[in-house]
C-alpha cells in the first residue's frame, strides 16, 4: 500500500475525461487562431479596467503627497518620491511601527483562521463522508454561516460578544462561573479571539465544501485495497484520505488565505473605524489611514507594499507546494 | 511571441492614457456655473430616529422651496457611517451635491480641501448678512480669519442629564455643578445600586467632545496658536486623565461603558440603570425610547468650581450641523437661495423643533419652543459657555489620533490596568507622532 | 450529465470503529452548536421587543412581538434595497458567468500564446487589497462618465460591473477545471457535426458542465451579495445595496438591535433557502472544477 497515492484521483462524475494538454489538431484549426483571442476578450477587458488600471493608478498615487489640500485636484498633488514608502517602513517611528504591529497581528490572525478554518472544516467532511441519520440536514445546517450576508453575521456577533448584555459573557460569567468578572471583547486584547472566532464561524464552512467535493474524487478501490491490507479507518484517513486531498488543500489554503488576509468586512463591522489595538486587522490599517485620516499618498503606499508582500508569498507557496506535490505524483 | 508583446504594449498604453485622464480628477469641473438652474442635489446628514423620519421632516420643506422658487431639490438622507467617505469621494471626483450638511467640526478640514463655497461678506449678503448668525456657532464654520467654509444649520450644545427619580432616591437636592460635587453624588446614587454616570467610551468622536472639554477647564489647548498639534502639555494630559479617571479611580462610569460606541449609554439611561448622562440635545432621542420628559431634568455640564462661563469655565463644545455649497455646482444661484430658505427664521423654527436642536439663527431663537425648560439650558450654554472645537486642517486627524487614545485608555481602566500621567502622556505622545508632519 | 452526480457514499468493506463513530458524534454535535447558536439569537432577538434586546441577554424572552418584522420595512426602505441587491448581484452573476465560460472555454480547448500569461494574470487579482483600488476605481468611473455620459458611479451598473470582476478570477479557474473533465470527444463529435465551435460551447460542453457552471454561479452571487466596502461608497440613496443597507438600523441615537435582527433574517431566509436548495450542485460542480 505504499503506491496508492502514485495514481491521480479520477472524478466519479467524469468518466472518460481526456488527458490534459495533448489537444488534437482539428482541420481548420488555424483559421480560428484569433477566436481564443475573442473569447478572452471580455474577461481581459473587465480585469483591465476594474483591477489593472485602477492598481496602476494607486501605485502612482503612492508616489503623491495626496492629503486632503490636494484630493479635490490630484494631478496638482507634489510628487514625493519615496518619501510615503520611508514613512511605511521606519519601524522607529510611530506611523512606520504601527503598520508593523497591524502587519503582525494580521500574519497571526491569518495564520490561526486558516488553519481552525482548513483544520475543522475538514475534519467535518470526513466526518460526514459515510451517510447517517441526519447527514443532508446537518450539511445544510453547516452550510448556514457562509449563505448569510456579512453584514447580518458579523452584527450578530457584535450582539452576542458585548459585555454587560452580551450571551457570551451571560454563558461563560453568569452560567458557567468561568471568569471573576465579566470581560470585554470588542475592546482590549480580547478582541483579537473575538475577531478570530468570527472569522472561523464564518470561513469554515468554506473549506468544509471544497474538502467535501475533494473527498469524493478519492476512488473508492483505494479504501478497499487499504482495507483488504488491514488498514483500519483511522490509518485509512492518515494513508489516503489526507494524502489524497493535497491538490485541494494547495488551492483551498491560499484561498482562503489571501480572502482573510485582505478582509477588510468582518473587522469592519465588528470593530468600526477605530479597531482595537490587539485586532488592528492590516485593511482597515489602510482603510484608517488614507479615508479616516485622508492622507491617501501614505494608505497607497500600504497598500501596494502588502500587495508586494502577497505577491511573494503566494510565490513562495505555489513554488514549494507544486514541487512537494510533483516529487509525491512521481 | 510577437503578439504578446504587441498585446502587452497595448494594454499598457490604454492603462496609462486611463491613468493620465484619470489624474484630471475634478480639475475641469472648476468653478461652478448656473446650468441647471431648476434642479438641486441635497446630501443631509441622519439627524432624526431614523433615515426615513429624516425625509418626512424634510420633504415637505423642499416642496415648499420648489413651490417659491421653483427649484426642484433632490434630497439624499446620508448616514452618518457614510457621510464623511460620501464627501471624500465627491471632493476627489468632483460629482457630488450642490448642497449638503457637514458636522459642524469637520469645516476647518474640508475648508482645506478647497471643495467648498466660501461664504464671503458678499455670498453672506444674497443669505441676509453674516449678523444673523449666532456668534458662538459662526466659530465652528471653519478656520479663524478665513471666509466661513460653510453656515450653521443646527446647532447643539452639551448638558447633563439626570433622572429625577433616581436623585431623589438617593437624596441629593440639586444636580451637581462641580465635578467634585458630581463624584459625592455618584457615590449616594451607587449606594442606592444604580450606576452614576453614563459614557461612551469606544466612541471617538464622544471621547473628543468631552477631552476637549475638560482641557478648556484645565487652561489648555489641544493646538497652539499657529495650527501645531501639542497634545503633551501638562493640561492637555491633565485634562484627558481627568475625564478616564471618571472610570479609572473615582468609579463615576461603570467600566462597562468601556466599550460602548453606539449609543448604549442612552439606552442605559433611558431604561433608568444610569442616573446621569452628559449628551448633546438628548430629549427627542429619550422620548422614542420611552422615557417621559417629566422623569428626567437637564442642568449645566459641571465645571472645576464657580459656576459656567467662558474661559476655564467652558463647559461644552459647540455641537451642530452646517450647511454647505460644493463650489463646482451647477446651480450656484439656486443652491444660494436654498441655503437662504434653510436659514431664514421660518425655516429654522420648524427644523430645530422637530430635530430638538437649537436654530443657531438669532431671530429664530425668540421662538418660546426654544424658551422651555430643556432647551433654555442648551440655549443658554451655547451662548455663554460653550467653545468650538480646534477650527484647524488636521482637525479630521486630531479626532481620530487622540479620540483613539482616549478609548485605548479606557479599555486600560476597564481591565483593571493603572491609569497614571505617565502613561495618558505616553498615548498622547504616540497620537500626536501620528498627526501630519508640518 | 445535466443533473449532478449523485454523492457517492463511501461505504467502507469495515464499520467504522467506536472510537471514530464516538468522535464523530461529539465534533459535530459542537460544531452544530457553534453554528446555531449565532442563528438562534438571531431569530430569538427578532422575536423581542427593544427593552429585551437592550437589555441583559436571556435565552427565552420575555414576550415575543411580531412588531420589529413590521418595523423593518419603515425604518430603512428595506424593499428598495433588497431589490437593489437582487439586481446588482443578479446581473453580475450572469455576466460573470458568461465572461467566465467563454474564457474558461478558450483555455480549456484552445492552445494559444499567452494563456499563461493570462489565466495567472488573472488570479493574481485576487490578491489586491481591495482598499488599494477603491479610490482609483471611483476616479476611473467618474472620469468614463465624464468622457462618455455612462453613469457608472453611482449606477447599478457601476457596481454590478466592479463585482462581476470580484468573482471572475476564481469562476474562471474553477469552469477550466471542470471544462477540462468533459471529454473533449463529444465537442469534436459537434464539431464534426457541422456545429462552430461556439456551436459546440453551447450545445455540448456548457449542457455537460452544468454542475460547475451552477457552483460558479452560487459563488459569483455570495461575492456580490455580501460586499460592504465599495457598496458603501459607489451607491447613493436610490442604488444603496443590503450589505449597506442594512447599517441604517443602527442609527445618531439607538441601536434598533431587534430590528437588525429581524432584517437580517428577511434578507438572509431567501439566499439561504436557494443556496441550500442548490448546494447538490455545489458540490458535485466543485468536485470536478475547483479541486482537481
Amino acid at each position: 500500500m505504499t503506491t496508492t497515492t502514485a495514481e491521480r484521483p479520477v472524478g466519479r462524475s467524469t468518466p472518460g475525461a481526456a488527458p490534459r494538454g495533448t489537444p488534437r489538431r482539428r482541420p481548420g484549426r488555424l483559421r480560428r487562431a484569433g477566436l481564443p483571442y475573442l473569447l478572452l476578450l471580455p474577461a481581459l477587458v473587465l480585469e483591465l479596467l476594474v483591477h489593472l488600471v485602477p492598481m496602476v493608478i494607486g501605485i502612482v498615487m503612492s508616489f503623491k503627497e495626496l492629503t486632503q489640500f490636494y484630493i479635490r485636484d490630484w494631478g496638482t498633488a507634489p510628487w514625493s518620491g519615496f518619501d510615503n514608502y520611508r514613512m511605511s517602513v521606519d519601524f522607529d517611528a510611530p506611523v512606520g511601527e504601527a503598520l508593523l504591529h497591524s502587519f503582525l497581528v494580521t500574519v497571526a490572525f491569518t495564520l490561526l483562521s486558516v488553519g481552525l478554518c482548513w483544520l475543522v472544516g475538514t475534519a467535518a467532511a470526513i466526518c460526514m463522508q459515510d451517510t447517517f441519520r441526519g447527514r443532508g440536514p446537518l450539511r445544510a445546517l453547516f452550510l448556514v454561516p457562509y449563505a448569510l450576508p456579512v453584514y447580518a453575521a458579523v452584527i450578530t456577533w457584535v450582539f452576542m460578544f458585548q459585555r454587560d448584555n452580551g450571551l457570551v459573557n451571560h454563558v461563560l460569567h453568569d452560567q458557567l462561573h468561568l471568569t471573576d468578572q465579566p470581560s470585554f471583547w470588542l475592546i482590549g486584547d480580547n478582541s483579537f479571539w473575538a475577531l478570530l472566532t468570527v472569522s472561523v464561524w464564518k470561513g469554515w464552512p468554506f473549506a468544509f465544501l471544497i474538502v467535501m467535493a475533494g473527498l469524493q474524487n478519492i476512488p473508492r478501490e483505494l479504501y478497499e485495497a487499504a482495507a483488504l491490507d488491514g488498514a483500519g479507518m483511522w490509518q485509512q484517513i492518515r494513508r489516503i484520505t489526507l494524502p489524497s486531498l493535497r491538490p485541494v488543500n494547495q488551492v483551498l489554503v491560499l484561498v482562503l488565505f489571501l480572502w482573510t488576509f485582505n478582509d477588510f468586512n468582518t473587522p469592519y463591522v465588528l470593530f468600526g473605524r477605530a479597531a482595537p489595538q490587539a485586532a488592528d486587522l492590516i485593511s482597515v490599517h489602510i482603510y484608517q489611514a488614507s479615508f479616516v485620516t485622508w492622507n491617501f499618498g501614505t494608505g497607497s503606499a500600504m497598500s501596494v507594499l502588502l500587495l508586494l508582500f502577497l505577491l511573494v508569498v503566494t510565490g513562495v507557496y505555489l513554488a514549494v507546494t507544486s514541487r512537494g506535490r510533483r516529487s509525491a505524483d512521481a | 511571441m510577437r503578439s504578446i508583446r504587441a498585446a502587452a504594449v497595448g494594454a499598457v498604453t490604454l492603462s496609462l492614457a486611463l491613468a493620465a485622464s484619470a489624474c484630471g480628477g475634478g480639475s475641469s469641473t472648476g468653478g461652478g456655473s448656473n446650468d441647471e438652474p431648476t434642479t438641486l442635489t441635497y446630501w443631509a446628514s441622519n439627524q432624526g430616529a431614523s433615515i426615513e423620519i429624516d425625509k418626512k421632516v424634510l420633504q415637505p420643506e423642499l416642496d415648499k422651496f420648489q413651490k417659491q422658487t421653483g427649484i426642484k431639490v433632490e434630497l439624499e438622507v446620508v448616514p452618518w457611517s457614510d457621510l464623511l467617505n460620501r464627501i471624500l469621494t465627491a471632493t476627489t471626483s468632483g460629482q457630488g451635491p450642490d448642497v449638503l450638511n457637514i458636522g459642524n467640526t469637520w469645516s476647518a478640514s474640508l475648508q482645506a480641501t478647497g471643495a467648498l463655497l466660501p461664504w464671503d461678506a458678499q455670498n453672506f449678503g444674497k443669505i441676509g448678512g453674516k449678523d444673523r448668525f449666532v456668534a458662538s456657532a459662526l466659530g465652528s464654520t471653519g478656520a479663524p480669519g478665513k471666509d466661513p467654509a460653510a453656515v450653521p444649520l443646527y446647532s447643539m450644545a452639551y448638558a447633563l442629564y439626570y433622572n429625577k427619580q433616581i436623585f431623589a432616591d438617593a437624596g441629593i437636592a440639586q444636580p451637581p455643578a462641580t465635578w467634585a460635587e458630581l463624584t459625592a453624588d455618584a457615590k449616594k446614587i451607587q449606594a442606592e445600586g444604580k450606576q452614576a454616570l453614563g459614557a461612551e467610551g469606544a466612541n471617538v468622536s464622544e471621547n473628543i467632545h468631552h477631552v476637549f472639554v475638560f482641557a478648556q477647564q484645565h487652561g489648555a489647548r489641544f493646538f497652539t496658536d499657529d495650527g501645531k498639534a501639542d497634545f503633551t502639555d501638562d493640561g492637555v494630559v491633565a485634562a484627558v486623565k481627568q475625564y478616564v479617571d471618571l472610570m479609572a479611580a473615582d468609579k463615576v462610569i461603570p467600566t462597562g461603558n468601556a466599550e460602548y460606541a453606539q449609543n448604549q449609554s442612552v439606552s442605559d439611561f433611558a431604561k433608568g440603570t444610569t442616573a446621569m448622562l452628559l449628551w448633546q440635545s438628548a430629549s427627542a432621542n429619550l422620548t422614542s425610547q420611552g422615557m417621559s420628559e417629566d422623569a428626567y431634568g437637564i442642568a449645566p455640564v459641571p465645571v472645576q468650581s464657580g459656576t459656567p462661563g467662558t474661559g476655564t469655565q467652558v463647559n461644552s463644545m459647540v455641537a451642530g450641523i452646517n450647511l454647505a455649497v460644493f463650489k463646482n455646482t451647477d446651480n450656484l444661484d439656486g443652491a444660494t437661495r436654498f441655503v437662504k430658505f434653510m436659514t431664514s427664521d421660518e425655516e429654522q423654527k420648524i427644523l430645530n423643533k422637530a430635530y430638538s436642536t437649537i436654530p443657531p439663527v438669532a431671530g429664530a431663537q425668540n421662538d418660546p419652543a426654544f424658551s422651555a425648560p430643556a432647551t433654555a439650558v442648551l440655549k443658554n450654554t451655547l451662548a455663554t459657555s460653550a467653545a468650538a472645537l480646534p477650527q484647524v486642517a488636521d482637525e479630521s486627524q486630531f479626532e481620530t489620533t487622540v479620540g483613539t487614545a482616549v478609548k485605548e485608555l479606557f479599555a486600560d481602566a476597564a481591565a483593571g490596568r493603572p491609569v497614571t500621567t505617565a502613561s495618558v502622556r505616553a498615548k498622547l505622545e504616540k497620537a500626536q507622532q501620528q498627526m501630519p508632519a508640518k | 450529465m445535466r443533473s449532478p452526480a449523485p454523492t457517492p457514499p463511501r461505504t467502507s468493506p469495515m464499520a467504522p470503529p467506536v472510537s471514530f463513530l464516538w468522535t464523530r458524534r461529539i465534533l459535530l454535535t459542537l460544531l452544530a452548536g457553534f453554528v446555531l447558536v449565532p442563528v438562534y439569537v438571531m431569530v430569538s432577538s427578532s422575536l423581542k421587543p427593544l427593552a429585551d434586546v437592550s437589555g441583559k441577554f436571556r435565552w427565552l424572552p420575555s414576550g415575543l412581538t411580531v412588531r420589529p418584522y413590521l418595523d423593518i420595512w419603515s425604518t430603512v426602505p428595506l424593499a428598495r434595497y433588497f431589490a437593489n441587491s437582487l439586481i446588482v448581484a443578479g446581473a453580475a452573476t450572469a455576466c460573470s458567468v458568461v465572461v467566465a465560460v467563454f474564457a474558461a472555454y478558450a483555455v480549456s480547448r484552445h492552445r494559444f500564446r499567452g494563456k499563461r500569461v493570462f489565466t495567472v494574470t488573472v488570479l493574481s487579482t485576487q490578491m489586491f487589497p481591495g482598499i488599494l483600488f477603491l479610490l482609483p476605481l471611483f476616479l476611473l468611473y467618474v472620469n468614463i462618465g465624464n468622457a462618455t455620459g455612462i453613469a457608472l458611479f453611482g449606477s447599478r451598473g457601476g457596481l454590478i460591473l466592479t463585482y462581476l470582476t470580484f468573482s471572475l478570477p476564481f469562476s474562471i479557474w474553477m469552469l477550466i477545471g471542470y471544462f477540462d473533465s468533459v471529454p473533449r470527444d463529444l465537442d469534436e463529435a459537434a464539431l464534426v457535426d457541422g456545429c462552430g465551435p461556439l456551436g459546440a460551447l453551447f450545445r455540448v460542453v456548457v449542457p455537460a458542465a452544468i454542475p460547475g457552471i451552477v457552483a460558479v454561479a452560487v459563488y459569483a452571487f455570495m461575492t456580490a451579495w455580501g460586499e460592504v466596502l465599495f457598496a458603501s461608497v459607489m451607491t447613493d440613496d436610490t442604488t444603496r445595496t443590503l450589505a449597506v443597507g442594512l447599517q441604517g438600523y443602527s442609527t445618531l441615537n439607538d441601536v434598533y438591535w431587534n430590528q437588525i435582527m429581524a432584517a437580517s433574517l428577511v434578507v438572509s431566509v431567501p439566499v439561504v433557502a436557494g443556496f441550500l436548495l442548490l448546494q447538490r450542485y455545489l458540490v458535485a460542480g466543485l468536485t470536478a472544477g475547483a479541486v482537481k
